[in-house]
């Protein structure tokens, strides 16, 4: 853009004024001039290039037999050999069913579930009540992962945690049940805990959006005989719905990004890998633990195309219902 | 105001409801306090909920007097407030340097700053790049690495297009250069947005955990966080396995009461309070600070 000004200001000035303006800088002359404004954003724009665009350079070892202490191009190519080995190695299924069903699982009930605590909310007309079920709800979204993960482990621990006994004592079951060794608890257990993180957090932009509905509507719904369900359902969901649509865009543009510290602190146990290894953690595995860094590189750029995809195809979608984010 | 059956019954429904929910929601905090307040050995009877039944400080006097959980401690506070003011100083500068019109290059700084967000290295790429770097085992990669987030830039320049322009023009007109400017008249005018800013890079950077079990294996630059996950796996695993590695046997020997669960407790419970600390304050500017973001949307 700068570039393009500059080009026309280097012709030569027409020759008809008759009022003498000054001369008009040359793009050089002009970034020295603000120079002092310049480096307010470059050395700010030099660590985002370092930080994010040599690591999208980096990718190119997705393609390379990358050796430690080479530079991101100094290592043999080997073409789609990753890719293919990745696609044909028995981790495929279970990384992906994982990665799929973990995400879908995550979005099918943590979308609408903030949805559902905002409009309860907002049928609570006593305010200290309000204020402080949003207190306590708000609390987790703020806790690390790993103090999370340590009070889950603590409430289903097999020595007096709190569910086992719970269930002892309802007679519900003879022997405490090691909860988070067993695969079959394990999705319930983390979609379970991903909601009680985030619910309360994630109810705030609702309720704004609730908020900003005109009172006057709700009145003359209950004048026209409306009870509250129906008013919950025909105006209060309806005013909310492009907030709604924004944030599901959001949502699925992110669904394979949905996070993995969750994973890593509550799968502790090796026995829990065919159902908790997603992409994210297994490009962790391999490539951390394993220094399978081109293979790694290449799984986890799998991950980034298909992100991108998903989040283009959701983006069309919204932009012919008239909801567009870009 | 209910005017019909089903009304009051909707609504009686949702105050059960919710109350239930909050409860359950604050329970295992309030039984985590009650185990890290209880004996370890009595605690192994079972019936720990919500009151402690054999009362003790044993348990956090363990963890003040452990070395590596106090440096861990130390790391966290260090990281949190270098990391948070460094950030939000660095951020904020940048973000004035964007409102300007006549900056030039403008537009593709801005593209520059916006593709980040859609696109990233991942993981693999970015991990080689800290190694060549040579930030293996130093406490800047807590730092530098996250010090710009284009997410708080955008914030950051949205409120500032929103001050007053005459404020500036006239700073300009008694001599103040862009930086006078921003130090003087715009920073102090910016309060609310640095305060909410501030505060979710403090908290991030206090649960932040990820970074250094990749990048720091020196054990006295770990931040309490990690340390905690490092002590919570083996505890989990030793729930199964009868095994506690060498550090938790250490700590259990201090003391005769304490075991690796009330142990864990109590560290939970220390490396929560800077939250609990900090939480009134979050009410009041985390909700203004999602909406703000929101609303950029």
């Amino acid at each position: 853009m700068a570039r393009l000004s500059t080009d026309r200001e280097m012709q030569p000035e027409p020759v008809m004024p008759q009022v003498p303006y000054p001369r008009r800088k040359s793009g050089l002359e002009r970034f020295i001039r603000q120079i002092d404004l310049q480096l307010m954003v470059l050395p700010a724009l030099a660590l985002i290039f370092v930080f994010s665009y040599i690591p999208m350079y980096g990718v190119l070892i997705a393609f390379q037999d990358y050796k430690i202490g080479h530079s991101f191009t100094g290592s043999p190519w080997v073409g789609w050999k990753h890719f293919a080995y990745f696609f044909n190695s028995p981790d495929f299924y279970t990384v992906m069913r994982n990665t799929i069903v973990i995400s879908l699982l995550k979005f099918l009930i943590g979308f609408p579930a903030p949805i559902l605590l905002a409009l309860m909310l907002n049928e609570v007309r006593k305010m200290v009540f309000k204020r402080v079920v949003q207190t306590i709800t708000y609390l987790p979204h703020f806790m690390s992962w790993v103090i999370l993960g340590g009070l889950v482990a603590s409430m289903l621990a097999t020595d007096n945690g709190s569910l086992n006994m719970l269930l002892e004592r309802l007679n519900l079951i003879q022997e405490p049940i090691n909860f988070l060794s067993l695969p079959e608890y394990f999705w319930t257990i983390l979609i379970t805990t991903n909601v009680w993180k985030e619910i309360g957090f994630g109810s705030i932009v609702y309720l704004a959006a609730i908020a900003g509905v005109d009172p006057h509507t709700y009145e003359a719904a209950s004048i026209d005989g409306a009870s509250r369900f129906k008013q919950i359902y025909l105006i209060t969901l309806p005013s909310i719905m492009p907030v709604i649509s924004i944030f599901m865009i959001l949502a699925i543009g992110n669904l394979l990004s949905a996070g993995f510290e969750d994973i890593l602190v509550l799968a502790v146990n090796p026995a829990l890998r065919d159902v908790s290894d997603v992409i994210d953690t297994y490009v962790i595995r391999v490539g951390i633990n394993n220094y399978r860094y081109s293979y790694a590189t290449a799984v986890g750029l799998f991950k980034a195309v298909v992100s991108v995809g998903l989040l283009t195809i959701a983006n069309y979608v919204a932009r012919r219902s008239g909801n567009s984010l870009w | 105001m209910y005017n019909s059956r089903g009304d009051r019954v909707m609504v009686a429904f949702i105050y059960v409801f919710l109350t239930v929910f909050s409860l359950s929601t604050l329970y295992p905090f309030l039984n985590a306090i009650a185990i890290s307040l209880n004996e370890g050995l009595d605690t192994a009877k079972g019936g720990i909920t919500l009151w402690p039944r054999s009362f003790t400080l044993e348990n956090y006097e363990v963890v003040f007097q452990d070395e590596r959980l106090m440096s861990g401690f130390i790391i966290s506070v260090l990281r949190t407030v270098v990391g948070t003011v460094s950030a939000i100083l660095a951020t904020a500068i940048f973000a004035y340097g964007m409102t300007k019109r006549e900056l030039m290059g403008r537009k593709f700084y801005m593209l520059m700053c916006i593709f980040t967000m859609y696109f990233s290295g991942g993981l693999i790429p970015t991990f080689l790049l800290i190694r060549n770097l040579g930030m293996f085992n130093s406490f800047w990669v807590y730092i530098i690495p996250s010090l710009i987030g284009v997410w708080n830039m955008i914030i950051f320049r949205t409120f500032f297009q929103g001050l007053p322009q005459g404020l500036e023009e006239s700073a300009k007109i008694d001599g103040c250069g862009n930086w006078g400017t921003l130090f003087r008249i715009v920073l102090p005018l910016s309060g609310p947005v640095i305060a909410t800013l501030s505060l979710f890079t403090a908290v991030g950077h206090w649960n932040e955990w990820f970074i250094a079990s990749i990048y720091i294996s020196k054990e006295e630059l770990l931040p309490i966080q990690t340390i905690l996950k490092q002590i919570l796996a083996s505890n989990i695993v030793s729930e199964q396995t009868a095994n506690l590695d060498a550090a938790a046997q250490a700590h259990m020997a201090q003391a005769k009461t304490v075991t690796s669960k009330s142990l864990s407790m109590a560290t939970m419970m220390v490396a929560t309070i800077p939250i609990v600390l900090v939480y009134p304050f979050v009410q009041k500017y985390f909700v203004k600070g999602v909406l703000v973001g929101s609303l950029k949307e």
